[in-house]
């Protein structure tokens, strides 16, 4: 059901079936390090270069959630994918194995909140009952292709972010697939932990548009993306004739220190108060006194695998009821920049709710 | 959004941290010393060896530029820039750098379009407008000696 000018309710919401989280080591050394699925000492991930790393580590996490879902890659419908090199290639050298019909996605790092989107629109229109989406980013491919090489010695201001080496997978399926899947194996039990038999289900969707505040500092993508994110969560607001109290967490993908000051006060002047409800990705993935990554992490891979190692987990144990779920991203290429355009920011806007698994298991 | 842009960016000039200016420069005028002074250490090792003094300077060069391309390959360079700032970037160690790391990052895309291509893409400006500057005070130079004005 449309809601209002960018949103969207589903009556049939699909279901976040199995997820996975691969990490680089800095990322599996920081808060969150315990609960990702698997964490690469290897920064090459085996490979010769960085790019291929980064395509070896989206398809372990594609692999990863497939397996976790006791799935086959000839189960899933389409795939939504993306990254942030040029053309893609990470995920275009990622994915290929998998042969499922594919839509390459940028949306810098909101990629995954675009993924989400799409894809639950896709299952909930009934075009698809099980769709795969996926995004990643690797700090070395990233340092390579928007800033300096890594041998090369500069100084990083303290609104730097980090780019987070890690890639993030969600299977999305319509919720009579998942529980005739539950009947065929009754083994979710196990997989989801003991005591915690909830779904996360997508219940609502709010498209974000290009918020342009003239922001020029490459090295302060929070300020470039904060705009977005109070754009996209105000249009949600109105969209579903909500506030922050509907909330219990709203969650941003990657603003870092800088960017979540510029949406508090942001939201503030709107009349709402985020400060209680907020939460920033890329402030929770690193411990910025001991790690040294500055103003927080980015980058696709960042909302991606906190949104499967630390927040579903908890929408799933009934934690946080509902979440408004808005991965940020700043849309920097190094032409535009060079040529003194400003960072054009966007943001989707994701809800995520709690349901009870015993509805889905009876009948 | 109706949000002046100006006042935007003044207002996240205000909220954004910076790095202390007073610690950055005595770390460089630290580092920066210290490197200088090994240089000097080496040219008057060698005139003390009896070679002759433009000899050691040419030498000593090529000591600071093998020192830091070493440190480059090992991943050290980067981090003592990190707190060092200009004091590793300003002597001819930092151009020594901006040569180096690109050519380590992109020899994956080959001899020719990586080495070749992007070894000059942080110090090709340095080069270009170093050459151009010269030129400039060469002419300046001349046309006051013309003058009885040189110096």
């Amino acid at each position: 059901m449309r809601k209002g000018r960018a949103s969207l309710e589903f009556e049939n919401p699909p279901v976040i079936e199995s997820s996975a989280a691969v990490v680089g080591k800095k990322e599996g050394e920081g808060p969150l390090g315990q609960a990702f699925d698997m964490v690469e000492e290897d920064p090459m991930f085996g490979k010769k270069t960085w790019e291929e790393a980064e395509s070896a580590m989206q398809e372990k996490a594609c692999r990863l959630a497939l397996e976790k879902g006791g799935l086959k890659p000839e189960e899933i419908r389409y795939l939504f994918a993306g990254d942030l090199l040029g053309q893609l290639i990470a995920t275009s050298f990622g994915v290929a194995d998998l042969e499922i019909p594919l839509f390459g996605l940028y949306g810098a790092c909101s990629t995954i909140g675009e993924a989400l989107t799409l894809g639950a629109m896709t299952v909930a229109a009934g075009y698809g009952e099980r769709v795969l989406t996926v995004a990643s980013s690797h700090f070395a491919t990233a340092e390579k292709q928007f800033r300096f090489p890594l041998a090369y010695g500069n100084q990083r201001p303290y609104s730097a972010t980090w780019t987070v080496t890690g890639s993030g997978a969600f299977v999305l399926a319509d919720r009579e697939a998942v529980k005739e899947k539950r009947r065929q194996e009754k083994s979710l039990q196990r997989k989801s932990g003991p005591g915690s038999p909830g779904l996360a289900v997508i219940t609502g969707v709010t498209a974000g548009k290009i918020a342009d505040i003239g922001a020029k500092d490459s090295m302060n993508m929070g300020a470039a993306m904060a705009p977005a994110a109070y754009s996209t969560i105000s249009r949600n607001f109105m969209d579903f004739q909500v506030d922050e109290n509907h909330y219990d967490k709203i969650i941003s993908g990657d603003l870092g220190e800088v960017g979540r000051t510029v949406l508090l006060d942001f939201m503030a002047a709107g009349g709402y108060d985020l400060s209680k409800v907020h939460m920033d990705c890329g402030i929770e993935i690193y411990d910025s006194s001991s790690q040294d990554t500055h103003a927080g992490g980015s980058g696709c891979g960042c909302s991606a695998v906190t949104l499967s190692a630390a927040i579903l987990n908890r929408i799933r144990s009934g934690e946080w009821k509902r979440v408004l779920f808005v991965p940020t991203g700043a849309l920097l290429s190094t032409v535009s920049f060079n040529e003194g355009q400003s960072i054009p920011g966007i943001a989707h806007g994701v809800v995520i709710e709690h349901r009870r698994a015993e509805e889905s298991q009876e009948e | 959004m109706e949000v002046n842009k100006k006042l935007y960016e003044n207002y996240v000039k205000e909220i954004t941290p910076v790095h202390s200016k007073g610690v950055n420069m005595l770390w460089a005028f630290l580092v920066g010393g210290l490197i200088c002074a090994l240089g000097q250490l080496v040219i008057n090792t060698l005139i003390a060896y009896g070679m002759d003094r433009d000899s050691a300077m040419a030498w000593n060069q090529l000591f600071l530029i093998g020192l830091s391309i070493l440190l480059t390959g090992l991943n050290i360079f980067p981090k003592i820039t990190k707190f060092a700032g200009a004091g590793t970037l300003v002597p001819i160690t930092g151009f020594a750098n901006s040569v180096v790391a690109p050519m380590l990052e992109f020899k994956v895309e080959g001899q020719v379009f990586g080495i070749g291509v992007k070894a000059f893409t942080i110090s090709g400006p340095v080069i270009l407008y170093g050459i151009l500057s010269t030129w400039i005070l060469g002419i300046l130079a001349y046309v006051l000696g013309l003058w009885n004005l040189g110096w």
